[in-house]
């Protein structure tokens, strides 16, 4: 987006407690009248040092703190890092574990994704989507309050199994919520996503174009909203999600140019069916088991690094855990996908006008406990 | 490319200037001198056969006798991955940017330098990224001393 800028440039501050940053987040805008010349953002309010806290508790004390990173998704985070430590170790979980894991991300990646598309319309102005997706999280969280007794920060997955098995219902509770829940995406589609104050909005701002997302590894949703079929569940399969029947979809540019605002945002509607289909797979193929099995009395992995990465709903989620053979990570690094996709909201808001900012940022559905770890 | 093949076609390049590889690990990686860096980056980068153009994860890790930069590198083309491995010394640690060859660099590199302190020659903007601008010290480094307090707040 092109613009050429006359008078004097004042700086606007936003942030850093500001309702649409969805948390923390400072931006220092500096503005020609209504027009956006420069957007630079501030980030690190929310920084807890969570990478120098997990070198100096044991590898299963980690769980607990990867759940606070991206707080909106925990059971994604809890799976990505237990299978990096299983990775380093060499543990093989059985098929009850895999597909119990796989339901609860999937419904975490729904309920992300509900925050996602709920907060997203609340910015813009509709709060009557905010509600209903939060009604239908809400049935989410309790799936997960029954199995494992916490709402939001479960410590649920952990290294070489799980800390419960699910009650004897909840295969039957998950499949009723998932025939409840597919009617109510084309609800939320009636009501917000072809709202025409809604698409005018957010269909011709914040064009991200697919190379320049590629080169500020923005990933997830957000790369896909600009049209780059890329998934890490479909492109390099983990956990057995190859065998796994679902589509990844990508923004097709519907309503304006591809990698708008609304692209980035219908992606993620899309994707809650793609998740539905999932869980029906994994509930038709869960068999009888021990999820204790394969928890290690010791976790000790031997010396050496590894990186595993894992599509949570913001992203690409990497864990980058170095083993000296002690019963602690030497060093862990999180790759994180809102700090990758926050890196290129400078480079897109440039020249946009004062209220798109707002409709750019919740596009990107960044969650600041994970930005700032 | 197999991890095999990328490591030959490096050390076929740069003969000299890559220093150690190994190809059994979990992740596969070739250790390269820290100042024919920013070549080798473009190259993996430019190359048609290799063409790593995302940049996954670029972090420090501090060994207690040296210091080093991780670049793990994927091809969104051609489906691949390989790790680049870099030794600094633990006494200003410093290093080329590659902030020119991928533009999340930038970022990444701004908290390698806030955590570990690590230079990037040529970076535009090289300032404390998750920290405040006024903290002393590099929190990731293994003898960091936390502070009591932080302007009369304790810590």
């Amino acid at each position: 987006m092109e613009a050429t800028y006359s008078g004097d440039i004042m700086t606007l501050n936003m942030g850093p407690q500001h309702p649409s940053t969805h948390g923390v987040l400072r931006l220092e805008l500096k503005t020609d009248g209504e027009i956006v010349a420069d957007a630079i953002p501030h980030i690190g309010y929310l920084h807890r040092c969570f990478e120098k806290h997990a070198e100096n508790v044991d590898y299963a004390g980690v769980v607990p703190f990867v759940d606070r990173l991206d707080y909106c998704a925990a059971m994604n985070m809890e799976l990505g890092y237990v299978l990096a430590v299983e990775k380093l170790m060499g543990i093989e979980v059985n098929n009850r574990v895999r597909c119990i894991r796989i339901i609860m991300a999937e419904l975490g990646r729904i309920a992300s994704h509900l925050i996602a598309a709920g907060t997203y319309g609340n910015d813009i102005g509709s709060f009557t989507p905010f509600l209903w997706c939060f009604r239908d999280r809400e049935k989410i969280l309790d799936l997960f309050e029954e199995t494992c007794g916490a709402r939001l920060l479960y410590n649920y997955n952990w290294i070489g199994g799980l800390m419960y098995d699910i009650k004897p219902d909840f295969a039957a509770k998950v499949l009723e919520f998932v025939d409840y829940f597919e009617p109510q995406v084309e609800n939320l589609n009636k009501l917000l996503s072809d709202n025409y104050i809604f698409v005018r909005r957010t269909a011709s701002v914040g064009i991200l174009p697919p190379e320049v997302a590629i080169n500020y590894g923005v990933t997830g949703p957000n790369l896909r909203g600009s049209g780059v079929r890329f998934d890490v569940r479909k492109d390099e399969p983990y956990f057995g999600y190859e065998d796994f029947d679902f589509e990844v979809v990508v923004g097709k540019g519907d309503c304006g140019p591809v990698g708008s605002c609304w692209d980035r945002y219908m992606v993620r509607i899309r994707e809650v069916k793609e998740s539905c289909k999932i869980i029906r797979q994994a509930v038709a193929k869960l068999t009888p088991g021990d999820v204790h099995e394969s928890i290690p009395k010791r976790i000790k992995p031997p010396p050496g690094e590894v990186y595993m990465r894992t599509e949570c709903p913001r992203g690409e989620l990497g864990y980058y855990i170095v083993s000296d053979g002690s019963t602690k990570p030497y060093r862990l690094k999180v790759k994180s996908p809102c700090f990758t996709a926050m890196s290129a909201f400078r480079e897109i808001s440039r020249g946009a006008m004062i209220a798109d900012i707002i409709a750019i940022l919740g596009s990107f559905d960044i969650v600041l406990g994970e930005i700032d770890r | 490319m197999n991890p095999q093949e990328i490591s030959a076609l490096l050390t076929e390049k740069f003969s000299a200037k890559v220093l150690a590889s190994k190809q059994d690990a979990v992740n596969p990686w070739s250790e390269v001198e820290a100042s024919s860096l920013l070549e080798i980056c473009r190259f993996l980068r430019e190359d048609s056969r290799l063409r790593m153009d995302h940049l996954e994860l670029l972090g420090g890790v501090d060994y207690a006798d040296h210091m080093e930069v991780v670049y793990i590198l994927y091809s969104m083309e051609h489906r691949h991955r390989y790790t680049v491995r870099c030794r600094l010394p633990r006494e200003a640690p410093a290093v080329k940017s590659v902030e020119s060859v991928w533009a999340i660099a930038n970022w990444h590199e701004r908290e390698a330098y806030d955590m570990f302190g690590i230079g990037f020659e040529g970076h535009s903007d090289l300032r404390r990224i998750l920290c405040p601008d006024d903290w002393e010290g590099y929190p990731l480094r293994k003898d960091y001393v936390f502070p009591k307090s932080y302007w009369d707040m304790p810590v």
